[in-house]
């Protein structure tokens, strides 16, 4: 009896220890952190890795339902035409002004809000953050209809009153990107304040202290001692800034639909979407889709490089 | 000295008046909106947003519509619920998990882990939304909840600001646990995760808003009209001819509403949660 019941012990044991060492192993420290990682690494390479590669290799190919083919540099050489060129116009004048608008102005109206002169500062930046929490359609129709092209509309009745004649906003080439500009702005200036304020916390106040006490004027302080210490923040805006304005579409899109008048709205991801998705030309449409991620990556690395970000490793 | 105190009190109205200027620009668009979502859709066509209101003539008849025929505006605020929620909840629980393990943990390839995770950060979406969207034809997930949500599921913005945050954790409360017999999951999920709540809370945020209004590629992967998001829906409304605009403001109005119930819970930590995340290198 003794020796029979030892052995049921021995098997229970057994058979408890074996799932225990599978857990024991998806529990070491070694593992654990792959575990952890895994789905980033299952992403990466599902939804990220194996399309790259498809575009690239579909940027050769002439991709027909059915019947894939490929085609060497052809729609390569294709896309140097008017209408990419004037895609890509239209997108490098957004990139720099919304640059220029969406680092200094934020940077300046945070600094503003950081100061102590200023009462109420819960309201002004929860009401400088609303746009942010507005879709670009939501956004782009209520500009619509406030840059419409009656005399009635908001910004025609600004303008007569002041003394000038009403604009015909949608259909003028410069009005038409004054609005795709706008709207961005309008929609992105609360989230990118937010970002200077979470900078301007972290300049200690001695430094300004200091400065009050050598005599520095407003004006100084902003000049020395702000500026210099944002620097960080102020790179980080602006690479976001010129990468979001690259991928441009919805601004476009809000106002036009498929296609402005003269193509004064059509962006290079507005030509990726008519040709690849609209025309059905996919094999085009990654080809832009490589030019615009190397003009990208040429364009941040040129940017990050003047700016000396690169630089910080010798420091 | 006088003259200085005079000096700071000017300064101080200015920059005040100033302010609410700008305030008021910002949300001027938005005032709009909900004023003349109590307007005739043939007004608003006929004179855009204008400063001459006629206020006799709102009514809540642009409402009543949405709420009684307006029945496909529903599935579409319905698609966005149910997208946005499952987007929140899957992308802050994967993207806390990879950040926080990039930044707790020692093994191989980690830091290659985390360059990609940067490089990734810098390619543009659209670039690969070609191929995904032929991906998601061949695999039939075309016209599916899952299609949206994939690609948004494990952020890389996300995964780098938890990262950012996680580096502030206190690194002795995991051998402490372990040496209490808790498990490297334990630690995660009842210690590490509720530490990490003003991250998770500011990710919740801005996870939230770029799903609610995501567009171009939910454009692409929806195909018929009771499968459409709320953006999506919306501007196939916005017609050259612009028939639609009562629809069109008075559900335009609504979609905000969601967004700002999640903005006012969790705003509390955002701020703080961004800072904390902005201040560990």
């Amino acid at each position: 009896m003794s020796s029979i019941s030892s052995a049921d012990t021995k098997t229970e044991t057994r058979t408890r220890r074996e799932p225990n060492k599978l857990l024991r192993f998806l529990n070491s420290k070694k593992v654990v952190p792959y575990i952890f990682v895994s789905p980033f690494i299952l992403t990466f390479l599902v939804l990220t890795l194996y399309p790259a590669i498809q575009g690239i290799i579909m940027s050769f190919q002439s991709v027909l339902p059915g019947q894939v083919e490929f085609i060497g540099m052809q729609n390569y050489t294709r896309i140097f035409n008017d209408t990419f060129f004037t895609a890509l116009s239209n997108t490098t004048i957004f990139v720099v002004l919304t640059v220029l608008i969406l680092t200094i102005l934020p940077m300046l109206l945070a600094v503003l809000l950081d100061s102590k002169y200023v009462k109420l500062k819960t309201l002004f930046r929860a009401s400088l953050f609303v746009p942010a929490l507005t879709s670009t359609i939501v956004g782009g129709m209520i500009f619509r209809l406030m840059f419409g092209e009656q005399d009635t509309a908001v910004a025609n009745q600004i303008l007569n009153f002041v003394g000038g004649d009403s604009v015909n906003w949608r259909f003028t080439a410069w009005a038409g990107m004054f609005l795709m500009v706008v709207l961005a702005s309008w929609r992105w200036i609360g989230v990118n304040i937010l970002y200077f304020l979470a900078a301007l916390q972290n300049i200690s106040d001695e430094l300004y202290e200091a400065a009050d006490i050598d005599g520095a004027s407003a004006f100084q302080k902003l000049r020395f001692i702000t500026i210099p210490h944002l620097k960080p923040i102020i790179i980080f805006v602006s690479t976001i800034t010129i990468i979001n304005g690259f991928r441009m579409f919805e601004e476009s899109f809000v106002f036009w639909e498929a296609g402005s008048p003269g193509n004064i709205g059509l962006t290079v991801v507005g030509y990726i979407y008519q040709q690849g998705i609209q025309q059905n030309d996919m094999g085009f449409g990654a080809a832009v889709g490589v030019v615009l991620m190397l003009i990208i990556f040429l364009v941040s690395f040129v940017y990050l490089l003047l700016t000396g970000t690169f630089k910080k490793g010798e420091e | 000295m006088a003259k200085d105190q005079k000096n700071k009190t000017l300064w101080k109205w200015v920059a005040n008046i100033g302010l609410g200027i700008i305030c008021f620009i910002a949300l001027f668009p938005i005032i709009s909106l909900v004023v003349s979502s109590f307007m005739p859709s043939s007004v608003l066509m006929r004179n855009g947003i204008t400063f001459n209101i006629d206020w006799e003539q709102l009514s809540f008849y642009n409402y009543q519509y949405i709420f009684t025929e307006a029945a496909s505006y529903w599935s579409w605020y319905g698609n966005s619920l149910v997208i946005s929620a499952l987007t929140i909840v899957l992308s802050l629980f994967f993207s806390s998990m990879v950040g926080y393990a990039l930044a707790m943990y020692e093994f191989k390839g980690r830091n290659f882990f985390f360059v990609l995770v940067l490089f990734i950060l810098m390619v543009p979406f659209e670039i690969l939304m070609l191929p995904l969207y032929q991906l998601m034809i061949s695999t039939q997930l075309i016209n599916t909840y899952l299609a949206v949500i994939l690609p948004m599921v494990v952020a890389p913005v996300a995964v780098f600001f938890f990262r950012q945050y996680a580096l502030g954790l206190p690194k002795a409360l995991m051998d402490a646990a372990r040496i209490d017999g808790s498990t490297e999951y334990g630690i995660f999920f009842k210690i590490m995760l509720p530490l990490m709540g003003p991250s998770l809370a500011a990710m919740a945020i801005l996870q939230g808003l770029a799903s609610w209004n995501n567009f171009l590629w939910p454009l692409l992967v929806l195909r018929s009209n009771d499968m459409f998001t709320l953006p999506i829906g919306l501007a196939t409304l916005l017609t050259p001819y612009g028939n639609n605009y009562d629809v069109l403001i008075a559900g335009s109005v609504m979609t905000i509403i969601p967004i700002i119930i999640l903005f006012i819970v969790f705003q509390r930590f955002f701020i703080s949660g961004l800072t904390v995340g902005g201040v560990k290198g």
